[in-house]
Formats: C-alpha cells, sequence, structure tokens
C-alpha cells in the first residue's frame, strides 16, 4: 500500500494552482491515500493479454472536413468575462 | 578547455486550414481580437472537440516532406498546464504516438552538406494571444486559440548557431513548397525555441541545457544562441553549473535572461485525450497525401544542375524561397535564358526587393515581361545598361518589355554609320584626350565612352562603340 505525503499533496496542490494549508494537506494526504489504495486494487488484475484502451467504444478516424463557421459575437464572448478592455480580456500579468 | 556546443531546435508551425484544429471557427490571421472562437475554443462545459480532417492530411504532408515515418496508429492527449492563454487548462497534443518520428533534412553550410535528424513531428492546437500592458495586466485575444499547429523537434545534431539558421531556412523552404503553412514568422505562423548545452570535446553525454524563447527572426535564433554559447562556457570555465532553465533572449541588448527554473514532463500530467477517438492511417491514406507533394527543393535544386546547368549555390538560392523559384521556372518557360534569368532574380530582382522590403507577388513584375527583357538583351536591341532602366519599369508598372522600349525610345543604336558620327564630333571636341591616350592614360578611353554614352543616353552599343572609337582613334 503506497503511502501519500504531504508534500505531495502540496506538490498537487500547487500544480492544479489550489490553495492549502498546510493542516488541508495533512488531512487530504490520509483520504488520497485511500483512494489511491483503492485504485491499487486493479493491479491485482492479470492484464497482461490485454490491449491498453482508452475509449470503450472500438471507434477510429472520427473527423470533420475544414470548413468554417463565423465565430460568436465578440459581447457574447465577454458576456462570462469579469474585466475586458478593447475587445481582450483582462487578466492579471503573469510572468512565468 | 575547449566545448562543443550541441543544439536542438523546436519549431511550431501554424497550419493555414480554413477552421481550426478540433472546432469549426475561422484560423484566419489578422482578425479583430476574440471575433473568430466559439465554445469550444473558450473551453465552456461539456463541448466537444472533433478533429479537422485536413489539418491531419496536412501534418502528415509535413512529415512525409520532412522525411519522417508516419504512425500508421496515432492518438491525441491532454497536456495540463495553467497560464490564461489556455481556457481549457489543457492544450491537446500528441506524447507517445506523435504523427511522424525519424525524420532527416539535410543543409548545407560553407560547402559543407550535413543531415540533421527530425525526432519527431506532432500535432496540437495552438494558444490565445497574450499582450502584456505593463501595467500589472494582460490581454488576451483567443482568436488563435484551437489553430492548428505542428511541431517539429530535431536531434540535438546542430553544432553551431549557422547550422541552426540552415536549419530553419530549410524547414521553412520545405513547408512553404508543401504548402500547408505561410511559415511567416513575423505572423507567428512559423516559431522557434532553441535548446543549447555545451559538452567538453571527447565527453559522450549531454551537459545541462537552457531553452531559449522569444526568438522572434532566424537571425535573433542565430544571436541568442552565439550569446547563449559564450555565457554558458563562461560559467563553466568558472567552475559553476548551468541550470535547466528557460531564458528570454532580449533583441534590444542581444542578450539571453533567465524567465524561469523549468517544469518537468510529469509536471504535465499527459494523459490520452478521452473526447477524443485514435487515428488509423492506412496505406490508401498514406499514398494519397504522399501524391500531393510537390516537388521539393533539393529535387528542384538537382534538376537547375543537371538540366539547367545552373551552378550548385545559384540553385540553392533560386530554389530556397518557392515564389522566386517558380517565377524563375515561369520566365525559362517564357523562353528567357536560364543563367541570364537566374542572374536578374538573384541580382536586380532581389536588390529591389531587399531595398523596397517587398514580396515578389507584391510588385508588378511577370516572368514574361522579365524574360522578353532578357531576349531583347539578347537580341542586341537593348544594352544591359539600358535593361536596368527597363527592369525598374517592369516592376514597377509591369507591362511588355518591347513596348516600354519602342515607347521610350530605348532601342541600342548598333547602327555603324550612327555611331560613327557620335564619335567622330566627340573625338574632335576633345583632342586632349586623344593625346592623353596616345601616351599611355588608358583612362582617357573610359571619359570618351562616358561622353559617348551621355550624348546617346546610354543608349551606343558597348562593344561596337568601343570596336570604332579604337579605330577612329588609331587614324588619328
Amino acid at each position: 500500500m503506497a503511502k501519500m505525503t504531504k508534500e505531495e499533496v502540496i506538490e498537487v496542490a500547487h500544480l492544479a494552482r489550489l490553495a492549502i494549508t498546510d493542516e488541508e494537506a495533512v488531512h487530504f494526504a490520509d483520504q488520497l491515500e485511500a483512494i489511491t489504495n483503492a485504485m491499487e486494487l486493479l493491479n491485482e488484475l492479470d492484464t497482461e493479454n490485454v490491449e491498453p484502451t482508452t475509449h470503450v467504444l472500438p471507434l477510429v478516424n472520427v473527423m470533420r472536413e475544414d470548413k468554417s463557421i463565423e465565430g460568436l459575437p465578440r459581447e457574447t464572448v465577454m458576456k462570462n468575462v469579469k474585466e475586458h478592455e478593447g475587445g481582450q480580456v483582462r487578466v492579471p500579468t503573469i510572468l512565468d | 578547455m575547449n566545448f562543443e556546443t550541441i543544439i536542438g531546435l523546436e519549431v511550431h508551425v501554424e497550419l493555414k486550414t480554413e477552421s481550426k484544429m478540433f472546432s469549426p471557427s475561422p484560423a484566419h490571421f489578422g482578425a479583430e481580437p476574440n471575433t473568430n472562437t466559439n465554445v469550444i475554443d473558450l473551453g465552456y462545459p461539456g463541448v466537444l472537440p472533433v478533429v479537422n480532417k485536413t489539418a491531419v492530411d496536412w501534418a502528415m504532408k509535413a512529415a512525409l516532406a520532412l522525411n519522417c515515418e508516419i504512425t500508421r496508429h496515432t492518438k491525441f492527449d491532454r497536456k495540463n498546464y495553467f497560464y490564461p492563454d489556455n481556457p481549457k487548462a489543457y492544450q491537446i497534443s500528441q506524447f507517445d504516438q506523435p504523427i511522424g518520428e525519424h525524420g532527416w533534412l539535410e543543409i548545407e553550410v560553407n560547402g559543407e552538406k550535413k543531415r540533421i535528424g527530425i525526432t519527431r513531428l506532432h500535432m496540437e492546437e495552438d494558444a490565445g494571444k497574450l499582450t502584456h500592458t505593463g501595467n500589472g495586466h494582460s490581454l488576451v485575444d483567443f482568436n488563435r486559440q484551437g489553430t492548428p499547429l505542428i511541431e517539429i523537434v530535431s536531434e540535438p545534431d546542430i553544432r553551431t548557431p549557422e547550422e541552426a539558421y540552415a536549419y530553419l531556412e530549410k524547414i521553412k523552404s520545405i513547408i512553404q513548397y508543401t504548402g500547408v503553412s505561410d511559415v511567416r514568422m513575423e505572423e507567428g505562423s512559423l516559431r522557434c525555441d532553441a535548446n543549447i548545452s555545451l559538452r567538453p570535446y571527447g565527453r559522450d553525454e549531454f551537459g545541462t541545457k537552457t531553452e531559449l524563447k522569444n526568438l522572434n527572426s532566424f537571425n535573433f535564433v542565430k544571436k541568442g544562441l552565439e550569446h547563449e554559447q559564450i555565457r554558458q562556457e563562461q560559467v563553466l570555465l568558472a567552475g559553476g553549473i548551468i541550470e535547466q532553465e528557460t531564458r528570454r533572449y532580449d533583441e534590444s541588448t542581444g542578450k539571453t535572461l533567465l524567465m524561469r527554473i523549468k517544469e518537468g514532463s510529469d509536471d504535465y500530467r499527459y494523459f490520452p485525450e478521452p473526447d477524443l477517438v485514435d487515428i488509423v492511417i492506412d496505406d490508401a491514406w498514406l499514398e494519397r497525401v504522399r501524391a500531393e507533394i510537390p516537388e521539393l527543393p533539393d529535387a528542384r535544386k538537382a534538376r537547375y544542375v543537371s538540366e539547367l546547368g545552373l551552378s550548385s549555390y545559384d540553385a540553392m538560392v533560386l530554389t530556397l524561397q518557392k515564389p522566386i523559384s517558380d517565377f524563375f521556372e515561369a520566365t525559362v518557360k517564357a523562353g528567357a535564358d536560364a543563367k541570364l534569368a537566374s542572374n536578374w532574380l538573384m541580382g536586380e530582382v532581389s536588390a529591389y526587393l531587399n531595398a523596397q522590403n517587398k514580396e515578389l507577388e507584391d510588385t508588378e513584375l511577370t516572368p514574361e515581361g522579365l524574360a522578353g527583357m532578357i531576349k531583347l538583351i539578347g537580341e542586341g536591341t537593348i544594352s544591359s545598361k539600358i535593361a536596368k532602366k527597363v527592369f525598374k519599369e517592369l516592376i514597377e508598372k509591369g507591362g511588355d518589355a518591347n513596348k516600354i522600349v519602342k515607347a521610350q525610345g530605348l532601342v541600342q543604336i548598333s547602327d555603324e554609320k550612327v555611331l560613327l558620327e557620335y564619335v567622330t564630333n566627340t573625338l574632335d571636341a576633345n583632342p586632349q584626350s586623344i593625346e592623353d591616350y596616345k601616351n599611355g592614360k588608358d583612362r582617357a578611353i573610359g571619359f570618351l565612352v562616358g561622353q559617348i554614352m551621355k550624348a546617346t543616353k546610354g543608349q551606343a552599343n558597348p562593344p561596337l562603340l568601343n570596336k570604332i572609337l579604337l579605330e577612329e582613334i588609331a587614324k588619328r
């Protein structure tokens, strides 16, 4: 059974841009450990001769022709936008 | 200690499809901000992407043109990251089954040919465009979000900034020939990141690499790499270590500056895209796309050398850009001598385009116009000097060389009697020059020729004029 550490939780929270406290990290570590351990059960199955699948249906090559449809009116696009300026979405600058 | 430089390049090319990679909104450059988007591009809940078939065709075409093996069973993956230019918080890309692998292209630097490996070519979608306003805010335009992209990753086979430049020129040229992209760096349809590391000569393992971004022209790629090469060498010689980091090229100072310590591939948490099914490419599909690939620059170059007798260098320069190469072929087809057509395109035409900062297609020059003018030179109707006048007219206003020459009275004077009259008059007026010439001052001839050219408005047939002039001086 794998052990989930507080550090791992903090790392994952950072990648998901979630702000969590140290106490929460400890709390979630216990819960996540229970979940990952439940998933570990799957490893008990012998999948030696089973092809990996990412979809349940045997479908391939679902594609569309290269035809364009006019975009949404900008007013509609901006409906759920908190701040905009000159037709563009305004966000805090993130310099990486 | 001497170091060997190891360079690998990542090139992103936007495909010029009508619609986006996974949505039907228009994929054109230059529209008003946020007018070419829909709910799929904007990452609304519950929407589903659908693959653009032409984009897959074109990615395959580019991969084949770059000598890649096509992955017959390919798929899309999710690359997770947060950034304001990416509304879904993931990019649909390809991870472990890219559409093309194990390709190569050939470059030539200082006359030496070298093959550069291409590790992979994969399909993905572009992100929106961020503009930093400098007051703590950035503006986002999502028009570019979802535009089909191919990423082409080279093997670390490049050893100098010059080779990097040649590799980029070649990629641009090949993709331009396939017609799947405009490959215009100034419009962002071709972009490049560079990885560079140093290692002592003789060592097998690579040193730690840094990644250079914000390289907005081929020249900046070369300059950025030159600077980074020196920076890393100085760090290593001082006993320091190179950190794996992303550095930004600053155009104003020519230096590279630290942007961030790089996240590892694990942090992107790639997984197979659950909203898209796999793509299986059968022989018929592959062969259909292969048959659509036109003659590529290397093949054209070889043909210009073997069939048209051009030098290898001239053939290389002419074939680098498809519009120039197509124009050259049409000019030859219109009856021009290949060598002369090549000289004019690489000389006067190229100089004019550089000076005016124009593309050939933005001028009035036609292959028929250029061919007509070259024929007039060949027939002796106009001199090369007059041709430059005619050329200027042709490239600025268009038209037919023959008509321009007749309308402006530019026909070369090849009538011996007429020339003799000019020569006699000029010699009568300049006895001192005759004297000087006879005393061994060869320059006097140049002066006399100049006087006659001036009198004939440059229309005297130069070899004939020289002959008559020398004969007449000898008689005096």
